[in-house]
């Protein structure tokens, strides 16, 4: 297997762990996904246009990428505010939130979902406080968002942080020295540097969201055309025993997420050349 | 060290020697996939039928349950879910699993009542004191009233739901196609949660306080009332409403293969038997038998039933004009947007 | 204090008031963080242990004491001990091979183990039903030699690995690729086998990561749910794990067994965070992202 190696190396274990690593992705992720796509094309194209673009597929698009996108932006958002609080000040509790800021990563998305139900329903914790507001969060594309965003919050704090870590602080100064006030130096110093990253951040809450399924269903109101995501349709199509159909939205979504991946690679490679140039 | 690894070790005789999978490999089990009301039944049911069974012939049984909205049920069963015994919500889910070969086309003729040993309908779960004021299915398509139905493209009591629906109307305009499709446009047009599920439609409505009617089965209804105190909810009975058929049958491809035919056989004929009967009677559901109707008929409210067969010529015709891509309930949902 | 320290002070002092907030605003952005968290993490946490403790601490400890629940969580560690050290096996042998050669692909091979992170759950299982289903590719073939893979334990397990694939390797290729092949490499020119390299420069050097790969890992894998919930078939006390579990009895208007259930998988998380917060206090690296995307792509640049 050296015919692939670019350079020889005296490391031991190249085709072994290669022919392993390659055995095991085969086998677990690329034939099953290849199972996916070789489904759906015994579809003729016409019906998997007609498929993917019903009127209820497209509002679960707009929904499913609506929610998630605002869902992003408003953890790039609050999670910038969080990744700065947690690296610059000094507060009571800042290490256990530092830990904690993770936990809707490792919750079990069931888990969250029957919680967040149970919050912000209308006899819930704060639920209760909103319904006399005529704001309705359980059961409507706002409980959609509220999981979404619940589940995003971790990546734009992740990826902010380190940056804000590594910011040097003489440029800062340098900055203040040469006249500029807080909100210039931000401005003109800080953001740009967090720029990359926050973006980042932000396209991995957002691909994370698109294909959330567990916690979304328990607070959604699971109406066609108006609550209902991707996702669960291509559940709903399961049930109905219309395996063409749910194949053909998966690998709609499929695609997406690919795309989004790729973007977030390309993102990642822009943030760390301009670390790099630095 | 030695304790964390003899802890390691305990704990790796524990999840191999005592995980189900492998322990009752010998013994006889059942797996009933049924639809999301039945739990209460079925565990009921299930410890009748294996004292019986061991009473009987000496022998004993293990029954597992699954449960699940009757579409996904029916899917999982396609798909190669081992169960020797399908308890559905209706005909149409069976038959997807006789289309799939697994049993054969005439399922129903099997057992007695078309293969449908407990009935139900479709009733009114409102709040207490009936705030708004709902007597009959014309009440429903009134504005601002927020009913509580589950999706009928995957359950099975909105499919129920659905056709009774449609049945009052039609029967209220003298089998005006038109006029029904405007009230069941008007009717979905007040639905304010979709679950896929009518286990999920109840939780929404019950304890998560939304909506101001629930729309769905008796027995489902009747159970709410149970869980959470007659108090805070009232069953409206509507004037008519459909005759709900959840119907049984064998997996006879997966109970050959396990060699369980004759006790599976003899599982769903014990749904008939008295104590069958009696216990559905307990869980809300209308029994067939006559002991059983005389001793538990005054706990379930008189209306006029009609079946599916009268007003929509079977399962198969309704389901191919309402629920179909591109049926009736696909173009009321176009329609509202 | 002499003179020296005192301006050292003040100049420190200054240099200070330059690169931070007026008190107001340092203030108001502590106090918006904290709000937000307050309500999408502490609430939430709070809630589902108030939920759990509802009926009081029998009825708590009740929910784990019955026939079902006691499956349930034996078929979540079932699954767990066979699907994490397979996956920290992969983890270890593919960020060997990407951290350390430099191959023709390589990027496409690092894709194909992001792509479960970017995929729906819901689809994850999907392709497994697509595959092993009675009307799937192998499902005829697989009844007929009577071997059970969807519905049952194997087809958990597959879904399992592939919703988990990702973890642990996407923690180790940045370390392994920062400390570089040098030490390695002088282990194997001073004769050390293949073997001895691995078990005495190789390991030790990533054991903290690799710690924190596998929790994680095993957080994820006992927690699945949408991708489990296509390939169970929810069979009581059998294929049902934690989570589903979880699910059912919410399903049941059993909401305080739910939350009880649900409550330990929760515990289960929070260990895991802090198990994370020593594992990299230990290994001195900052904190780096939850979600391991970025740590190869900023690695492989490196």
């Amino acid at each position: 297997m050296s015919f692939i190696l670019k350079q020889p190396s005296v490391l031991p274990g190249f085709a072994l762990t290669l022919g392993f690593t390659l055995f095991y992705l085969g086998v677990i992720v690329l034939i099953p996904l290849s199972g996916l796509f070789v489904k759906t094309s015994t579809l003729p194209w016409e019906q998997f246009w007609g498929i993917t673009t019903t009127p209820r597929a497209i509002a679960s698009y707009q929904l499913t990428f609506g929610a998630s996108f605002v869902g992003a932006i408003i953890n790039g958002l609050f999670g910038s505010i969080i990744a700065w609080v947690l690296v610059r000040y000094q507060f009571p509790g800042r290490s256990a939130i530092d830990a904690l800021v993770d936990l809707p990563f490792a919750l079990p998305t069931a888990v969250s979902g029957i919680t967040l139900a149970a919050i912000y329903s209308s006899n819930g914790w704060i639920g209760r406080f909103l319904e006399p507001l005529g704001i309705k969060v359980a059961f409507t594309p706002l409980g959609i968002l509220v999981a979404l965003t619940f589940i995003g919050l971790p990546f734009v704090v992740r990826t902010v942080q380190p940056v804000l870590q590594d910011l040097d602080k003489e440029v800062e100064e340098a900055a203040a020295t040469l006249g500029a006030n807080r909100w210039q130096t931000f401005r003109a110093v800080i953001v740009p540097e967090l720029w990359p990253a926050l973006l980042t951040g932000i396209a991995m809450a957002f691909a994370r969201s698109v294909g959330e399924y567990g916690s979304v269903i328990f607070i959604a109101g699971n109406m066609p055309l108006k609550s209902e995501i991707t996702p669960l349709l291509i559940m709903t199509k399961l049930e109905q025993y219309d395996y063409a159909g749910a194949t053909a939205l998966g690998v709609v979504m499929l695609v997406v997420s690919f795309v989004l991946a790729l973007a977030i690679n390309l993102l990642q490679w822009w943030s760390s050349t301009r670390h790099m140039n630095q | 060290m030695t304790i964390l690894s003899k802890m390691f070790i305990a704990l790796g005789a524990w999840l191999i020697a005592a995980h189900p999978l492998v322990v009752h490999a010998g013994d006889i089990t059942l797996l009933n996939a049924s639809y999301d009301p039945t739990r209460e039944l079925y565990q009921e049911f299930n410890a009748a039928f294996v004292k019986y069974w061991q009473k009987e012939k000496g022998q004993a049984v293990v029954i597992k349950q699954s449960h699940g909205g009757s579409g996904k049920q029916a899917r999982a069963v396609v798909d190669g879910l081992d169960a020797d015994i399908v308890t559905l919500a209706l005909a149409y889910d069976v038959d997807a699993i006789a289309k799939a070969r697994l049993l054969p086309a005439n399922w129903q003729t099997r057992l007695p009542h078309n293969s449908s040993p407990y009935t139900s309908t479709i009733v009114f779960l409102v709040r207490k004191g009936n705030p708004k004021a709902i007597r009959d299915w014309d009440d429903l398509v009134k504005p601002g009233v927020a009913i509580i139905p589950a999706n009928p493209k995957t359950s099975g009591a909105a499919r129920w739901a659905y056709l009774s629906a449609w049945g009052y109307a039609l029967k209220k305009s003298d089998n005006e196609e038109a006029k029904a499709k405007d009230f069941i446009g008007k009717f979905y047009a007040n639905v304010s949660v979709f679950d896929t599920g009518a286990r999920g439609a109840t939780t929404t409505f019950v304890e998560r306080g939304i909506g101001d009617v629930l729309v769905g089965w008796e027995n489902e209804a009747y159970l709410a009332l149970k869980e959470f105190g007659a108090g805070k909810f009232e069953i409206v009975t509507p004037s008519i409403s459909i005759l709900a058929e959840p119907t049984v049958s064998l997996v006879d491809h997966v109970a050959k293969r396990k060699g369980t035919e004759v006790v599976a056989q003899a599982y769903l004929q014990y749904l008939y038997s008295d104590e069958g009967q009696e216990l559905a009677a307990k869980h809300f559901y209308r029994p067939r038998s006559e002991a059983a109707s005389a001793k538990y008929g005054s706990q379930f409210a008189k209306l006029n039933l009609f079946t599916i067969d009268e007003v929509f010529g079977g399962w198969q015709k309704a389901h191919q004009m309402h629920f179909a891509d591109g049926g009736i309930f696909d173009e009321i949902y176009k329609l509202n947007k | 204090m002499n003179a020296v320290t005192i301006i050292a002070d003040k100049d420190l002092q200054w240099k200070e008031s330059l690169t931070t907030e007026s008190v107001f605003v340092r203030r108001s952005l502590i106090a918006a963080a904290f709000l937000y968290l307050t309500l999408f993490l502490f609430i939430p946490l709070a809630a589902v242990f108030a939920e759990a403790l509802k009926g009081g601490i029998l009825a708590y400890v009740g929910s784990f004491l019955n026939e079902d629940a006691l499956a349930a969580i034996r078929l979540t560690l079932l699954v767990a001990s066979v699907v994490v050290p397979l996956n920290a096996l992969f983890g270890v042998a593919a960020a060997w091979v990407i951290a350390k050669f430099d191959f023709v692909g390589k990027q496409i091979l690092i894709t194909l183990i992001d792509m479960p992170l970017a995929v729906s759950p819901v689809i994850s299982g999907l392709i497994y039903v697509l595959l092993f289903g009675l009307q799937g590719w192998f499902g005829p073939w697989l009844a007929d030699h009577d071997i059970k893979i969807l519905f049952a334990l194997p087809g958990i397990v597959l879904a399992t690995i592939f919703v988990t694939v990702p973890f642990v390797v996407r923690e180790l290729i940045p370390l392994m690729q920062s400390q570089g092949r040098e030490e390695e490499e002088a282990a194997i020119t001073l004769g050390a086998s293949g073997w001895q390299m691995f078990t005495r420069v190789t390991l030790p050097n990533i054991k903290w990561s690799l710690l924190y790969g596998v929790i994680l890992c095993n957080a994820r894998a006992m927690g699945e749910f949408g991708a489990v919930s296509v390939v169970s078939g929810h069979i009581r006390g059998l294929t049902n794990t934690m989570p589903l579990h979880v699910e059912i009895l919410y399903n049941e208007y059993n909401a305080v067994s739910a939350f009880a259930v649900a409550s330990l998988l929760t515990l289960l998380a929070v260990v895991t965070l802090a198990v994370k917060a020593i594992v990299e206090r230990k290994a001195h690296f900052p904190t780096i992202v939850a979600d391991p995307i970025s740590n190869v792509q900023t690695g492989s640049i490196r």
